[in-house]
Formats: C-alpha cells, structure tokens, sequence
C-alpha cells in the first residue's frame, strides 16, 4: 500500500474547476515531482496533499491514516521562505524543534538547531534576523527547520522559484545531499515548474495539466548534475514525454497568455 | 544639515508669524485678550519656577503638568490594558467582532464631557472618575488598530504556525503578538493623544490640580493670560508626548 | 512561381577594428524554405553573422548574396526576432505589430493595415492581447508579439537570433510549436541561432556549427533528417537523435577546450 495517498482530490473555485479526480501514489522513501505551469493547480494540489486546505471530493492519506490538517511528523519549505522575520535563524529553527520534540530538554533542542543550522552553512549567522540574510540564505534556514524535525513526509512548494539560476543550483545540491544524509529517507513530494529541476531531483516527475500524467520514473544515478542532465540519453527522454505531456495539455497555453503576476515574497518587516 | 536649518529657521518664522497675529488680535480687537507680552509678564513666575509650590492652586507650570501627566499615565495605561485584549480578541473572533462592531462605532464619538458625569456618578470621586473617562474614551484606537493588526496577519505567518503545528500559546505569544505590535503601537500613540485631549476637559470639570484645572481656575479669576500659558503648556507637552511615542513606534519598525 | 536561388553568405569576415577579427571566412549555402539553426558558444560571433544578414551591420570582408545580388543594409525581406522582444513600451500589441504592417504594405488604408496586424496577432493566438501594452504582457506573450510582428512582413527570410532564450523551457517549447505551425503553413526561409541542442534538432533541416572565436568559421554542418512532423518524446526515441545529439555536444566541448588553450 503506498505510503503518501491523494485519492480522487478534486478542488473548484466557485465557477473554475481547478483540479479533478487527481490520484497520485508516494511510496515511502520516494521524491516525487509534481511539474505544471503557473494557473495549472499544483498549489492548490500541495495545499491538499499538506493538509492546508480541503479538498472538495476525495481525501489524502498518509500512512493509511487520513490527513485532515497538517500532519505531525511532516514538514514544508514554501517559495517564499515563511520565516518569522522578528526572530532569528537560530530561534526560528527551535520554534519547529520545540514543537517537534517537546520531551528533548533545551540543550538538546539547540544541539539539533545548530546541526542543522551548520549542515546548510550558516553556523556563523545563526543569530541573524532574516532581514539580514539574503534570498538563498533565508531558504536555507528554512530548509533547516524543515529537516530539523526530521520529518517522514515532506512537502516542498516551488522552494527555488524565487531565486535565481545559480543559487538555485546550490540549493538543489544541498538538498539532494541533505536528502542523503536522512535515515529513513523521507518521502517528499515536491511541485516546480522547472522540468529541469524535477529530473535533477526526483525519483519519479508527473506533470500537471488538466489531470496528472502517468508518473514517468528517472533512474538517473545520483549524484546527479545540470550537466548530467544535458548528455544523459534518459534525462533528455524524460524531459521530452513531460514537455509533451504538458504541452498537450492545452492548458499550459493558456496560462502562458495570461499576464505574468509579480512575484510576492513575505515583507520581512513587520508592516 | 543645511536643509535641517533651513527648516528650523522657516519653523521659527512660522511662530513669529502666530505671535505676530496674536498680538494683533490683543492690540486692535480684544481688549480682554493679553497681547504676548503682558502674557510672559504675569507667567514669568510660573515659568520660571516650575517647579515652586505656592499653594495648591498656585504651582509652577512644571508641577501642574506633572500631575496632568501622571493622571493621564494611569488612564491611559488602563485604557490600553483593556483596549489590546479587547482588540486582539474581536480581530480573531469573527463572531464577536459581528456581536461588537455596532457597539464599538456608537460609544466611540461620544465625547469626554459626557463620559464624565457617568463616571462621577459611578466613582463618586473625581480621582477615579477622571481615570475611567480617560480609560473610556483613549481605549478605542488602540482597540481599533489591534483589531486591524490581527486581521492583517501575513498568510506566511499562519502558515508557520500551522506547519511548525504551534501550540495556540506559541501562536500566540511567537506569530500573533509580534506581528500585531506594530499595529497596537499605532493605536497606542493615537490614544495617548486622546488621553491628554481627555485630561484637560476632566481637570477643567472637576477643579483638580493640573494644567487644566489651572485654566478653569484662572478663567474664573478673570487671569487671562494664564490661560494662554495653560493653552501653550498643553500644546507643547502634547507633541513632545507624540513625538516620543513616535521615536519608540519607529524603533519597532526596525526591529 | 520563379525558382528561388539558394541564400549564399561568402567568405563573410566581421572585424571591430584590427584587433578583433570576430568572425573570418564563414560560407554557407542556405536552400529555400529550409530551416537551418547555428550554433556556437556565446560570444563566438553566431549573432555578428545573423545581424549581417539582416543588414544591420556590414560585413569587413565577403558578403551575403540574395538572388545573384549582394545585399546592402535591411529590408522587407528579412524580418527578425531577438532575444528580447523589444516592442515600443508606448505602443500597444496591436501597434507594435502595425508599425511593421505599414512598412511593408505602404499602398493600404490604415484600416486595412490594422486588420492584417490583427490577423497576425490571431495566428500566434493572442488575439485578445492586441490592446494591451508590453509591460502587462508575460515574456512569452511578448515574443509571441515579436513573432507576429516579424511575420506580418511575409519576409521571404526569417531570422532568430536566439529568441527563446529568456522563457522557461515549457514556454519555449510552447513558441517552438508555434513557430513550426507558421513555418509549416506557410513556408520561408528561416536562420535561427540557438544554443539549445535540443531545440537545434527539433526545429531544423540543417545544423551549422561555428567554431569558437576570435575568427570563428563554420567548424561542421550536420544534416538532421529527421521526418516531419516531429514529436519530441518520439525524437529521443529514434537511434539517430542521440548520434547527432552527441555529435553537437561533443563539437562544442572540444571546442570549448580548444578556445581555453
């Protein structure tokens, strides 16, 4: 029985149908990259699959058990990093550990954020406030907190879409080795819109149209890399049958014409 | 630099230019009016010992004021102890927020000179009554601004704490708090200003010593110009108290 | 119809003064209707080469010759689409696509002139844009204003000058598609400069491959024949895709080593 279940999840907004009859199984230990456009539904999706909203027909699963709000044992990285901007990257890391672990003792709780805080890099500016830190190093506290509870499930929304190419790329080789380093691995369930980045990451990419696409695994070794990715023969097969699945899928095309939204990122000042 | 000075300079001309009129108005159209100077002449003593106590209605200015403020710190902390709550409640509380909204627009307008009868009938004193007019009438910024603080709670904020799976005390005290303060500051300083508007007419109403209560009294002694000394003390500690409220807002800013 | 000659650029060398000689000797022969990518490392002069073409600059030495003539500074008959979609920001989709429609039919009304910009604008399928003005349009949208805009000429030589470098990779597909629909509808000429293999594979008859600058030239041209109309997800599932595939790769590191040394 598949670990991670999103049973037959369907979501309307008033008038507009966003997403139907979705079914995607997550086995234990897997990643799984759910790859669409803007406008095509995979927030909405991601919001179900954690728990943060409700789907209007259908339901989600993890463990068997159903999955009505956030599930304990589980964490999320947003694109916008959702960093608590009055604390700073050490406190923020705790507030999850203290929830996480709340039998450890301080000692121990700090132990874990400063691991942690270290594995990504940014032991020396633990103290810092993220107005402090910059756009890359803001996701990797983030990035912190959500392995400090050391999660079984995790839940990744877009987590590089607001950085550019090449922190993107460090990111994506930090968590692939953070990934790495977990036992038991975590299931992770990720949503981008960079094919690219889903090959680069998972072990099986579905895309998002009208309806999901039959998953198309990539049995890539790991370490993989961008440029693995261009000679690879089977990344560049993967790339394509998403491309195509996507493109046919029509509605790629029109959110393609609608005019682009800004990005919004979380003021780090308190307004 | 050079702007700073031009601006206090273009400040000062300002003030002369009022001082200018005011002693216009005494020379050519009120008798009764004190011109500025007659005015420092017969507060000269009061400014320049402010802090003298030559009886109970005949202290320095320094005094006076003292005693206004310190009546207005207690209503005005009282106004706030129950305007934050108050206004962190009804912000995340839809149902009440619907119970209490019609409630909140009608007692607002309603002016310190009414309020005070009631809370003289209420205290029996005028110390206590003078504080809940205070407390009544400066709570509503504070209760309103809150209210607008809560609601104006970033998604992300909320998503932190239902991922991180917050205890409603950590989400409270971690996320709910932090990110309404400067909000409930806001309203803080507003309902000071209303404090110190409240005070005077309390004071002027029930005689009690303090800026106001020397204005009423003097009034009645037909001592005009320490009438305008009282109008000058109140404007002058009024925007001292804002601007200090508002150097404390803008280190919040930052934080 | 008169039987079209073959585009011909000759011995085509590009210098910015003595000391940088850009590009030298760079022939070749580009058929009509046929659809011919050159790829290259950036900075290796592949959009010197194209520009030359369009007549935006001149070349040093050798030339392009169209129809047994040598062709001086830009015309009606190559249009181009760059990188950047470049629209007037004052002027609407609409307008953008106008100001080429009146060039290149001075005799109509300017009503009649609107109508073909708006047809345009039709074929690559964003109608319903026309009033807007660029900075309320997605990239992708915008360079598909470009496209029409490059098409309402019916040039008899289309040149792309990498011109879906800046959109994510479903974009570009999405704008690769188009570009095929136009080109198969009604066929024309078309040099496109790419550095997507890819791209390079699924959209052309012929690959030239210029070598690194200084003095780039055309290092090697592949034949891709592969069958229309193409699939993507069927390409990479035919044997010759991934030996040509290489062999673009392949050329262009050796390259890459050889401009190192």
């Amino acid at each position: 029985m598949a670990y991670f279940k999103l049973q037959g999840v369907g979501k309307s907004f008033g008038v507009r149908r966003v997403l139907h009859e979705v079914n995607l199984f997550v086995e234990e230990g897997e990643f799984v990259t759910i790859v669409g456009t803007s406008g095509s539904g995979k927030t909405t999706l991601i919001k179900i699959a954690s728990g943060l909203m409700n789907p209007d027909t259908g339901g989600v699963f993890l463990a068997g058990l159903p999955v009505t709000s956030f599930p304990a044992r589980a964490a999320m990285v947003f694109q916008n990093y959702s960093l608590l901007p009055w604390l700073s990257a050490k406190e923020n890391v705790r507030l999850a550990v203290e929830s996480a672990f709340p039998q450890w003792n301080r000692t121990q709780q700090l132990d874990q954020v400063t691991k942690y805080l270290e594995i990504v890099g940014l032991g020396a500016a633990a103290g810092k406030r993220p107005g402090q830190l910059s756009g890359g190093m803001r996701q990797r506290v983030a990035i912190a907190r959500a392995f400090a509870v050391e999660p079984a499930l995790m839940l990744l929304d877009e987590p590089f879409g607001a950085l550019d190419a090449l922190t993107r790329a460090t990111l994506q080789a930090e968590l692939i080795k953070l990934i790495g380093q977990q036992s038991p691995r975590a299931t992770v369930l990720m949503i981008s819109n960079s094919v690219d980045e889903a090959i680069l990451l998972s072990d099986r990419v579905v895309a998002l149209g009208t309806k999901l696409s039959p998953a198309v695994p990539v049995t890539l070794a790991h370490p993989r890399t961008h440029k693995a990715l261009q000679h690879e023969e089977e990344a560049v097969k993967v790339k394509a049958r998403i491309t195509e699945f996507l493109l046919a899928a029509g509605t790629a095309k029109s959110a393609e014409c609608q005019p682009v939204e800004p990005r919004i990122l979380a003021q780090v000042v308190p307004e | 630099m050079v702007a700073a000075i031009k601006n206090f300079l273009l400040s000062l001309v300002g003030i002369a230019l009022v001082i200018g009129v005011w002693a216009a108005v005494s020379t050519w159209f009120s008798a009764d009016l004190p011109s500025p100077i007659k005015t420092w002449k017969e507060s000269e003593l009061y400014v320049l010992q402010p802090w003298e106590k030559r009886g109970e209605m005949d202290q320095g200015i320094g005094l006076m004021a003292m005693y206004s403020l310190i009546r207005v710190a207690k209503g005005f902390l009282l106004g706030i102890l129950f305007g934050a709550p108050l206004g962190l409640l009804l912000g995340a509380s839809q149902l009440l927020s619907k119970m209490f909204d019609p409630v909140i627009q009608v007692l607002r307008p309603i002016s310190p000179l009414a309020w005070l009868p009631l809370g003289l009938i209420l205290f029996r004193q005028s110390e206590p009554a003078a504080l809940f007019t205070i407390a009544v009438c400066s709570m509503w910024p504070t209760v309103i601004n809150t209210m607008h603080g809560v609601r104006s709670i970033p998604q992300d904020y909320v998503n932190v704490a239902k991922v991180l799976r917050l205890s409603p005390w950590k989400r409270f005290t971690k996320v709910l708090l932090p990110s309404t303060l400067p909000y409930m500051f806001t309203g803080f300083r507003l309902s000071l200003g209303i404090a110190w508007l409240v005070i005077v007419a309390s004071e002027m109403l029930t005689g009690t010593p303090g800026v106001g209560g020397f204005l009423w009294q003097e009034y009645n002694s037909l001592v005009y110009s320490h009438i305008l000394l009282c109008i000058l003390t109140i404007g002058v500690v009024g925007f001292t108290l804002d601007r200090l409220m508002g150097l404390i807002e803008a280190k919040l800013r930052i934080a | 119809m008169s039987v079209e000659r073959p585009l011909e650029i000759t011995s085509l060398s590009k210098a910015f003064g003595p000391a940088v000689p850009v590009v030298k000797d760079f022939s070749a022969r580009v058929q009509p209707r046929e659809i011919v990518a050159i790829l290259g490392h950036s900075g290796c002069g592949k959009s010197t080469v194209l520009s030359i073409i369009a007549g935006l600059q001149d070349a040093t030495q050798g030339g392009v010759v169209i129809d047994g003539r040598e062709i001086s500074g830009p015309g009606l008959d190559r249009a181009m689409v760059f990188q950047s979609p470049s629209l007037l920001p004052s002027l609407t989709a609409l307008g953008n696509v106008l100001l080429a429609v009146e060039q290149a039919y001075p005799k109509n009304t300017r009503r009649q002139c609107r109508e073909i910009a708006q047809r345009y604008l039709d074929l690559v399928g964003i109608g319903e844009y026309a009033t807007q003005k660029p900075r309320e349009l997605s990239q992708g949208t915008q360079q598909r204003v470009a496209i029409a805009r490059a098409f309402s000429m019916e040039p008899r030589f289309l040149l792309l000058d990498e011109p879906f470098g800046m959109l994510d990779s479903i974009t570009r597909c999405e704008l690769q598609d188009l570009l095929l629909e136009l080109w198969t509808a009604k066929p024309r000429t078309i040099i496109l400069v790419t550095h997507d293999v890819d791209e390079a594979l699924f959209l052309s008859d012929r690959i030239i491959l210029m070598t690194d600058g200084p003095e780039a030239r055309v290092g090697t041209e592949i034949q891709v024949g592969l069958p229309r109309p193409r699939s993507r997800a069927a390409l990479t599932e035919l044997p010759e895709y991934f030996g040509m595939r290489n062999e673009v790769i392949e050329f262009l590191e050796s390259h890459s080593k050889q401009f190192k040394q």
